[in-house]
């Protein structure tokens, strides 16, 4: 009886188990029956496990029956945001008509005007940047926000485990990546940098040049391990960048806000467009913009790396 | 150039049903960086040249990056390389 009863415990944990581990994306059906069938061919009493095969019978039957019901959930569920979604579009105007309510003045102003008003080239630049660098504030603050967040709950856990084994700063030894990336990284690195520089000029800017720097330090990191990276990039150096580069914006932003909006002259030049530095506080502010965004990605990056979970 | 255009977004139409149907995370995050690729080219194509450097630096890099890392995390790929393993054995 004693051991009838711890099988159905089992029986039991199973079922909650196999929850889990349908949570954590396991595939628990056949570690879990495997190990129910050895019990059997190891047991003495032959009697018992007749009645121990029903509910296992039962419970796989339950199981096919659940994940029947979650196919068919998932089915009705995707089938309904289709149609939510078809009959949504119908309701869009047309691709490039002249009626949508996107066509009004201010996107008239901003293409007629935003050449002489910020001097950009380039009038999305011109517009994230200038018309609406308030907008742009609040997404490179979400990215700061968000790469506090981890590494704040990432340092916590990972100084734990550093005290126990200091296997982080491995890496996996490749010597093509290596040579590919000894060769690309710069290349990458400038690149980025170009792309930060000319956002004014020409397509681009600080999120997505801020990207590819972020990439590039990534590959880096990837080939080379922490020990390389951190001799000239650390998490902590990416927060301090990060806050100088947000301060740096919010000073910027505030001083052309307060003086432009009560039309007081700001004594920006906005230079000759076309050139580096022309268009007043726009190539500042992609400079920052993408310092927060490559430095995020790298300390997120790094983080996930370094953090080790712990044994189970 | 529509017909360019139509074949793209055929091929996105294909990554997005097939993702239904591959059981391998590692062959997913590859169709996903493919979509993206596609999708950065389409967007070149609608005259948006800043949203095209963005979507390949982003939903082409990062994310395959990101996807990528967390699959090793939980030890995903690891799974799958020993299956096949012995299968083959």
């Amino acid at each position: 009886m004693n051991r009838k009863h711890e099988t159905d415990q089992e029986i039991e944990r199973g079922k909650i188990g196999a929850f889990v581990d349908w949570v954590n994306a396991d595939s628990p059906d056949i570690p879990a029956e495997i190990e129910y069938e050895h019990e059997e061919h190891h047991g003495e009493h032959h009697e018992e496990h007749h009645e121990e095969k029903t509910p296992q019978a039962q419970i796989r039957q339950e199981r096919k029956v659940v994940s029947w019901m979650y196919r068919g959930g998932s089915l009705v569920c995707g089938l309904l945001l289709v149609a939510i979604l078809l009959f949504t579009v119908q309701a869009l105007p047309r691709f490039g008509e002249r009626e949508v309510p996107a066509f009004n003045e201010v996107s008239q102003r901003y293409l007629e005007e935003g050449l002489t008003e910020t001097g950009a080239v380039n009038v999305v630049a011109g517009i994230i940047l200038d018309y609406r660098a308030f907008d742009t504030l609040g997404e490179s603050m979400v990215l700061f926000t968000g790469s506090i967040a981890v590494i704040f709950l990432l340092t916590q856990l990972s100084k734990k485990a550093e005290g126990e084994e200091d296997g982080s700063k491995k890496c996996v030894e490749s010597l093509p990546a290596q040579v590919i990336i000894r060769m690309v990284f710069p290349i990458v690195l400038l690149y980025g940098i170009y792309v930060v520089f000319n956002g004014h000029i020409s397509p681009g800017g600080g999120f997505s040049g801020g990207t590819i720097l972020g990439a590039g330090l990534i590959l880096c990191h990837l080939a080379f391990g922490e020990a390389y990276t951190s001799r000239f990039v650390t998490v902590k150096r990416c927060t301090g960048v990060m806050s100088v580069a947000l301060l740096t914006y919010i000073a910027m932003k505030t001083y052309s806000i307060l003086t432009g909006a009560n039309h007081i002259e700001s004594g920006i030049p906005l230079g000759t467009p076309g050139s580096i530095f022309s268009s007043g506080l726009i190539f500042p502010l992609n400079i920052c913009v993408g310092l927060v965004v490559a430095c995020t990605i790298f300390a997120v990056y790094s983080l996930f790396t370094n953090w080790k979970a712990r044994e189970k | 150039m529509t017909i360019f255009a139509g074949l793209l977004l055929l091929f996105l139409i294909a990554c997005a049903i097939s993702l239904f149907f591959i059981e391998k995370l590692i062959n997913v995050v590859i169709v996903f960086m493919s979509y993206s690729a596609v999708m950065a080219v389409l967007w070149l194509l609608l005259e948006s040249p800043d949203l095209a450097i963005t979507e390949a630096a982003v939903g082409c890099g990062i994310t395959t990056l990101l996807f990528i890392l967390t699959l090793k995390k939980v030890n995903a790929l690891k799974e799958e390389r020993e299956e096949e393993d012995e299968q083959e054995a």
